[in-house]
């Protein structure tokens, strides 16, 4: 009878601590960063209006391919291309843009990271690749073409209604990449959660068989992702153009891990199935948190490095660790 | 054949006429008859090998018969299209579940052919949530709410969720691959019940089953193979299981015409 007794509470112990709170993990995280920092960082600006902002509009590249890679991962496939896709659009999108006008540089660089996205679907549905060879061998393939569009130089952008619309203004005061961050959010979560195609991304990552047998189209779902999150790659690309009036082949050269890093942080599967955008949007404003806090608190770039690298860690290992079941 | 077969004046939901599958120069199913009215249970056993799967996926649509004809309410399947046997009536519920884990019961039950609603096409959640828990209650299905993650129900309840769906879009027919094979004592009685209603509803079941136990427990009739040869089909109440071992171990003799 003792035993039994233990062993009830003993499970009823373990049941209370077993509960599951990952999937407000990154919102607890967000809000102990920001108010860690408000109270160490209050004398180096941390709090104003202006850096805020700052964080807001330094993040927008990252939270755009970030709602990209919720869909990518959730259907249960993986875009290693999206870095060297940024460069790449950013770079045909400039030189367009100088040669062709405003129409011909903006189609060509969206054009570019969607072709990209395009081939990297074809080949993981139609050949059943896997996506993490594939869109790796994309990334070496596009990172040389990046180099050697321009052999390496830098293409000025002076077409100020491009800067404009893709970074370096602003509409009723508000940053113009602030708003496109938004923008991208905001359409991407509508599309995730409450349509017929956010429902099959998810069952594709979920269970590739019970979603062919329930008729989904799983083909198709694969190179949608593939090609969206090329689009939303290309889109990042020019909006560090339009920020930084130019374009070089290192841009969104450092972005892959961040990206990817942000969108599990904000409570999305690895392996397929779970995803959430806006979980992704404030895993990116928290790694955007971050970076300007150690750069605030005048953290050498190796210093910044491995502390990023440690943070990125311990928050993978928090969120990544299986419920037992 | 039988009987009650000869007796019966409705059209049969289910009829195979010389049903035969060759894979490259193997044979699977050699010459298959087989008859399935609404509302009985017919089981199909065999051993390993025997060529149930296959049938199954024939009937399923997946694969396409080598030879012979297979009929849903007198209509001929001729296309190896699953989409066309389902818009006919027929749902399969497969031996691995195929549930989705991570996602609620209500997604599960509608998966591929979501509601919407609105000009924006958007997923009527709250509908979907209420016709499942409908369903879920008829069929007395026990779940915490049809908003569960699948992932956190005991394996009875997802076979209950995998019945239930197939339920929900089947007129005709359900076909079951070892329906009870990875649950306890238990959660079988539950499913063998859930059978059990739906027979009475009129669907027609076939049950693909290792179980002979279950088998006489639950099918009207129980239909042979053995190595691809269709053996013979027996009603339940004029056979017993040593019969039904015999069948399919090759003790007895296929009959004349299966």
């Amino acid at each position: 009878m003792t035993t039994t007794t233990t062993e009830t509470a003993a499970r009823r112990r373990t049941s209370l601590g077993s509960y599951d709170f990952r999937p407000y993990l990154v919102y607890i995280g967000f809000v102990l960063i920001f108010l860690v920092m408000a109270v160490t960082l209050r004398d180096e600006g941390f709090l104003t209006s202006g850096n805020l902002l700052l964080i807001l509009q330094q993040t927008a590249p990252i939270t755009v391919m970030a709602v990209g890679t919720v869909f990518v991962l959730s259907s249960g496939e993986i875009d290693l291309s999206i870095g060297s896709v940024v460069s790449l659009s950013a770079l045909v999108s400039a030189v367009l843009l100088r040669d062709h006008g405003f129409v011909a540089g903006i189609a060509g660089g969206l054009l570019t990271g969607m072709t990209i996205g395009l081939i990297n679907g074809l080949l993981v549905a139609k050949l059943r690749l896997p996506s993490f060879l594939i869109t790796l061998g994309m990334m070496g393939l596009v990172t040389g073409l990046s180099e050697r569009i321009t052999r390496l130089q830098p293409v000025p952008s002076t077409n100020e209604v491009f800067n404009g619309l893709f970074g370096a203004g602003s509409l009723a005061g508000v940053s113009t990449l602030i708003l496109w961050s938004g923008a991208v959010a905001v359409a991407g979560h509508c599309i995730f959660r409450h349509t017929r195609a956010g429902a099959h991304v998810l069952a594709t990552g979920d269970n590739v068989g019970a979603a062919r047998v329930a008729g989904v189209n799983v083909d198709r779902i694969r190179i949608g992702v593939l090609v969206a999150s090329g689009a939303c790659a290309a889109l990042a690309g020019m909006l560090y153009t339009g920020r930084l009036h130019g374009a070089t082949y290192t841009l969104g050269s450092a972005d892959l891990l961040t990206v990817i890093a942000a969108v599990i942080i904000g409570g999305t599967r690895l392996k397929g199935g779970v995803g959430t955008v806006v979980g992704a949007v404030v895993g990116s404003l928290i790694l955007g948190l971050l970076n300007n806090g150690l750069i605030l608190a005048q953290f050498t770039p190796a210093e910044q490095q491995i502390a990023r690298g440690l943070i990125i860690l311990v928050a993978v290992v928090l969120t990544l660790r299986e419920k037992k079941t | 054949m039988t009987t009650t077969e000869s007796t019966r004046t409705s059209e049969p939901v289910l009829q195979l006429d010389g049903v035969r599958k060759e894979f490259g120069g193997v044979v699977a199913v050699q010459e298959f008859n087989l008859s399935v009215y609404s509302g009985e249970v017919v089981a199909l056993v065999g051993d390993n090998g025997a060529g149930k799967s296959t049938l199954v996926k024939l009937v399923a649509g997946v694969h396409r018969p080598t030879a012979g004809q297979i009929r849903i309410s007198g209509e001929e399947v001729t296309a190896t299209d699953p989409r066309q046997v389902r818009e006919l009536g027929i749902e399969v519920v497969y031996q691995d579940l195929a549930l989705a884990d991570h996602q609620p019961v209500y997604m599960n039950l509608f998966l591929g052919r979501e509601l919407v609603t609105g000009p924006f096409r958007r997923l009527d959640k709250k509908r979907m949530a209420r016709e499942t828990q409908a369903l879920v209650d008829e069929l007395d299905v026990r779940i915490p709410s049809a908003k569960a993650i699948i992932r956190d129900l005991s394996g009875g309840q997802r076979q209950g969720i995998a019945i239930s769906r197939a339920t929900q879009w089947a007129k005709q027919l359900i076909i079951m691959d070892e329906p009870t094979a990875a649950l306890g004592v238990a959660e079988t009685a539950k499913v063998e019940e859930l059978i059990d209603r739906l027979r009475r509803r009129d669907l027609a079941i076939l049950l693909v089953s290792h179980d002979l136990d279950q088998v006489m427990r639950l099918a009207n009739r129980i239909t042979v193979l053995r190595r691809g040869v269709h053996v013979g089909t027996r009603m339940t109440e004029q056979t017993d299981k040593n019969e039904i071992v015999s069948m399919i171990t090759g003790l007895q003799a296929a009959d004349e015409r299966a």
